[in-house]
């Protein structure tokens, strides 16, 4: 029984050191950020900075937002609760699963595990900017011919990830594919057709 | 018929939706004014509840809360037997009973007020395993802890024991093992006194519609259950759903508003079900030639709190458990017994995984005995057509399991790689040893015995209002293809566009009870009627006159529109009817357990670190047959992904316990295969048993074989005869330390 209490007290406590450390950022955030500003929300407590929100502006697949945002909202939240982009999805929470992957600055990232205000001004890319219109990224195109999906909760993080990799290294070998969505688990088992996949976009059919 | 899309890879009817992620799964929705819930359960694993303390550090009144009280029906969650509450009364179970539940617009503040209730409760004594169970150590479950329990005898195994040349005994355990579907569990519920509604995540519509309208004293058309996008079930969306749909609609009707019930990743981990924890004790005697005289079976089932599904599983595990081989007497004895856990459910396989894991494992320990290959020691045992099999049912096809044998051998190179890795492993200076291990199995499709016939299952089809046509069936999308196999079945009876065929969303307001999405039964069974619902469709614009026998897809759009114009809609149903020929006798376990099998041999290929022990999976052949491959990209991938969690099973997927319930409830501490662990998964179709176009199950299949396969080939590198799964590094070493 107090075995029991002393795990579930240290899963909420790794989840407040996250919210914590979030309010600890700000100062950093508003030295290296102009898009932060956080004085208008300071003034009503003394105790908890930014408490109504703090204002930022995100930009998120090319289009900019102005949101206000409490310090402890994480990017994955702010993309599926006030911007309404649930394509990134939150499975464990924790940053153990890779669900909810997206690329900031040019590093993929879960987004459970990063404050929004982090972000702020910051160049997001998440799997609703990849297509244009109905034309499919190519990655897209090729999970598709390669069934590299089946339930599909996995998929906007694993292609993320994919993307990101291809972003950096855009003939990888299949060791470095592997490694690249590592951190992404798929219950379903789809990793060869993942793998099929990011050859197929890269041109390295087959190996 | 001309097939033109059955056998190829046309792309997955819901692919573009996923890749873009505008798929929308249960918690991607939002309705005006909505509220959040959460469940508050016990932390005792067994007791009475004394009091419920509400802290007065929260303001309850801006909270939803509802009590047993608020229950208007039953508070049972109609499954096989009435016995598991909705809500706890008086009596806890387990751990994770839920008691109250609570809904609250910010759902930041859930979770203290969740901490801010206590239960004040009288604890009994618990019980937590299957021997204190059997010892009965404490009795929780009717008079002697036994769920259910099942007898399965084929000629007279007492007969043989005193004469055989050899009789080899052993025990086997398998441990549980957690679905780990990506989506956590969650549903939205709108209420009130005469009628609700439930969109959700989830396998079985019709289970939570029939478990709903006795909750709520409803009739059937006040229910409306409706599947959203699902992120994977495995079994594990079988019938945990009901209770969670239950208990969202209970606090919206209080709240007389939509409310969201999300469970997070731990709660999900520790509250719902997970594959059965299973004892097997093997007794077979030979004779010297290597023929099974005698196979005497005890095979028992950790039920866990309630009955749940445990008496079916328990049914296809005892089904299952002498495997494709022909034996003249065998015992089969089976029993689930309770335990103080949250209560064990369906998982892919479905009981089978379990004995045929003991069996498997046994037919390597009896053919070491005898000093007889393996390979051989099976292939001379296999059911041939003709062969009873364990419940009696004759095999009618035939079977030519020798041949799917020989091309796994061939493709694994197994005898070629066993000599390679003697002599590898015989080298001193060597850091990995090296091992090939196999099994072979079988797997029947569909409900067992007589459950195709009750479950009377029923499929729809109707004309779109651009001529096109429309499959109404309750029957699930969750990752495995259903929607894409359908269309594909029905293009091909109908000779139309794939495009041409759309799919409707299982609502139960607009499809009728095909059947839950599980046993392997959703291509075979429900793929059938689908194929005779829009045969049906097609004969009525024939009789009608607007069709000749020959027509294009564009004639049959032109069709539908004339007779939609004339006579306002057309919708055709179908209902199961089982296959001649097909006889079960559910009093005495005998007859025809299943209508078709699907058959295979898997050989895996491992290495095992000398130092450390780790092992790791480098090839793996799974070659089977199961009839007509309808998408041979979909079938790859159900067989990889089946493998890929029997890898976990076998190597890495550990429930630890605590006090009745699991302990490492997180994707950080439950740990299942990634990209790295997986090894290459190499599939292969053996030619059909049939002609004709008979299709079996495949979903489950590749559970069966896998963990048996792989621990194979970790005895073939160690040497070590290795009991259960999953077999940690740390087991190994302590086989090693043994002998030491």
């Amino acid at each position: 029984m107090e075995e029991k209490k002393n795990l579930s007290q240290k899963e909420i406590s790794r989840r407040s050191f996250l919210k914590g450390a979030g309010i600890a950022s700000v100062g950093a955030v508003i030295a290296t950020t102009a898009s932060v500003d956080i004085k208008a929300d300071t003034k009503n407590d003394s105790d908890v900075i930014g408490k109504n929100g703090i204002s930022c502006e995100f930009d998120v697949n090319g289009k900019k937002y102005a949101q206000k945002v409490p310090p402890r909202t994480t990017l994955a939240e702010l993309l599926r609760e006030d911007l309404n982009l649930t394509g990134t999805k939150v499975v464990c929470d924790r940053g153990a699963c890779g669900a909810c992957t997206v690329i900031v600055d040019g590093k993929s990232v879960c987004s459970c595990m990063t404050l929004a205000i982090d972000s702020a001004g910051k160049k997001i890319e998440t799997i609703e900017g990849l297509a244009n219109g109905d034309e499919l990224h190519p990655l897209q195109e090729a999970f598709v011919n390669h069934d590299a999906l089946q339930c599909g909760f996995c998929t906007p993080g694993m292609v993320m990830s994919c993307k990101n990799l291809l972003d950096h290294n855009a003939q990888p070998t299949l060791p470095e594919v592997r490694k690249a969505v590592s951190g992404n688990l798929c219950r379903c088992g789809t990793y060869p057709h993942v793998f099929k996949a990011v050859m197929d976009v890269s041109g390295k059919k087959g190996e | 018929m001309n097939k033109k899309w059955v056998g190829t890879n046309v792309p997955r009817k819901e692919g573009i939706e996923k890749v873009t992620g505008k798929s929308k799964y249960i918690d991607d929705l939002t309705f005006p004014d909505m509220i959040y819930g959460i469940t508050v359960r016990s932390d005792v694993p067994r007791g009475t509840i004394r009091k419920i303390h509400f802290a007065d550090n929260i303001n309850w009144d801006e909270f939803t809360i509802v009590t047993i009280e608020d229950i208007p029906g039953e508070n049972v969650v109609t499954l096989i037997e009435s016995d598991q509450p909705f809500l706890a009364d008086k009596e806890i179970r387990h751990q994770q009973e839920p008691i109250l539940l609570l809904a609250h617009p910010d759902k930041s503040l859930l979770e203290e007020a969740r901490r801010s209730i206590r239960i004040e409760v009288d604890e009994l004594p618990a019980i937590f395993n299957i021997e204190e169970s059997l010892n009965k150590k404490q009795i929780i479950y009717s008079d002697d802890n036994i769920i259910k329990e099942y007898l399965i005898t084929k000629g007279n195994t007492d007969d043989v024991w005193d004469s055989a040349y050899k009789i080899v005994s052993e025990e086997y355990h398998t441990g549980a093992q957690e679905q780990l579907y990506i989506e956590n569990n969650g549903m939205i519920a709108i209420a009130n006194d005469e009628e609700v509604t439930v969109w959700g995540s989830m396998q079985c519509p019709y289970y939570i519609h029939k478990a709903l309208m006795p909750l709520f004293d409803l009739p059937a058309e006040k229910i409306r259950i409706i599947q959203t996008a699902t992120g994977g079930g495995f079994g594990g969306k079988e019938e945990y759903p009901s209770i969670i749909a239950g208990h969202a609609a209970l606090l919206a009707r209080k709240a007389q508003k939509p409310v969201k019930l999300m469970y997070d990743r731990a709660e999900d981990m520790v509250a719902t079900t997970k594959r059965h924890p299973s004892h097997t004790r093997q007794k077979i005697a030979v004779d010297e030639n290597g023929k099974l005289l005698a196979i005497d079976i005890d095979f028992v089932l950790d039920g866990g709190a309630y009955t749940t599904l445990s008496a079916v599983v328990l049914s296809r595990g005892a089904i299952h458990a002498a495997g494709p081989y022909a034996c003249e007497n065998i015992r089969i004895r089976a029993r689930a017994v309770a335990t103080n856990t949250p209560p064990q459910g369906a998982f892919r396989g479905f009981g089978a995984p379990q004995s045929i894991f003991a069996f498997e494992r046994h037919l390597d320990l009896v053919a070491k005995q005898l000093n007889m290959c393996p390979v051989e020691f099976r292939k001379q045992n296999f059911l041939q057509q003709g062969s009873l099999n364990a419940t009696g049912q004759k095999i009618e096809e035939e079977v030519r399991l020798d041949k799917v044998l020989d091309l796994a051998l061939e493709k694994s190179q197994y005898f070629a790689k066993k000599k390679q890795f003697a002599v590898h492993n015989s080298q001193k200076n060597v850091k990995t040893y090296k091992g090939v291990g196999l099994a072979s199995f079988y797997h029947g499709a569909g409900f067992t015995g007589s459950g195709e016939v009750y479950l009377a299952s029923i499929v729809g089809a109707r004309l779109t209002a651009d001529g096109k046509v429309k499959v109404l069936a309750a029957s699930t999308e969750i990752g495995q293809g259903t929607n894409t196999i359908f269309s594909q079945i029905a293009a091909d009876a109908l000779g139309i566009d794939y495009d041409m065929v759309e799919i409707e969303t299982p609502d139960t307001s607009k499809v009728p009870n095909s059947g839950p999405t599980v046993a392997s039964r959703t291509c075979m069974i429900v793929g059938k009627l689908v194929e005779s619902a829009v045969c049906g469709i097609r004969d009525t614009l024939l009789k009608s006159n607007l069709l000749t026998s020959e027509y294009t897809s564009q004639q049959f759009i032109t069709a539908s529109k004339k007779y939609l114009e004339d006579f306002g809609e057309l919708k055709i149903f179908v209902k199961y009817k089982p296959p001649a020929g097909i006889h079960w006798d559910e009093k005495n376990y005998r007859g025809s357990a299943y209508s078709a099998y699907a058959w295979a041999v898997y050989v895996a290929e491992v290495s095992v670190d000398k130092y450390t022990y780790e092992m790791q999976v480098d090839d793996f052949v799974a070659v089977q047959e199961v009839g007509e491959v309808v998408h041979p990209i979909l079938a790859q991938g159900q067989i990889e992904g089946g493998v890929a969690q029997g890898i976990g099973y076998a190597l890495y997927e550990d429930v630890v316990w605590r006090n009745g319930q699991m302990a490492n409830n997180q994707m950080t501490n439950y740990i299942i295969p990634t990209s790295l662990d997986a090894p290459d998964i190499r599939v292969f179709f053996s030619e059909p048993f049939q002609p004709g176009g008979v299709r079996k199950g495949i979903g489950e299949l590749p559970m069966d074989g896998t963990a048996p396969a792989v621990i194979s080939a970790v005895e073939n590198a160690t040497g070590k005869h290795v009991c259960h799964v999953p077999l940690r590094p740390e087991d190994l070493m302590m086989l090693y330390r043994k002998e030491t």
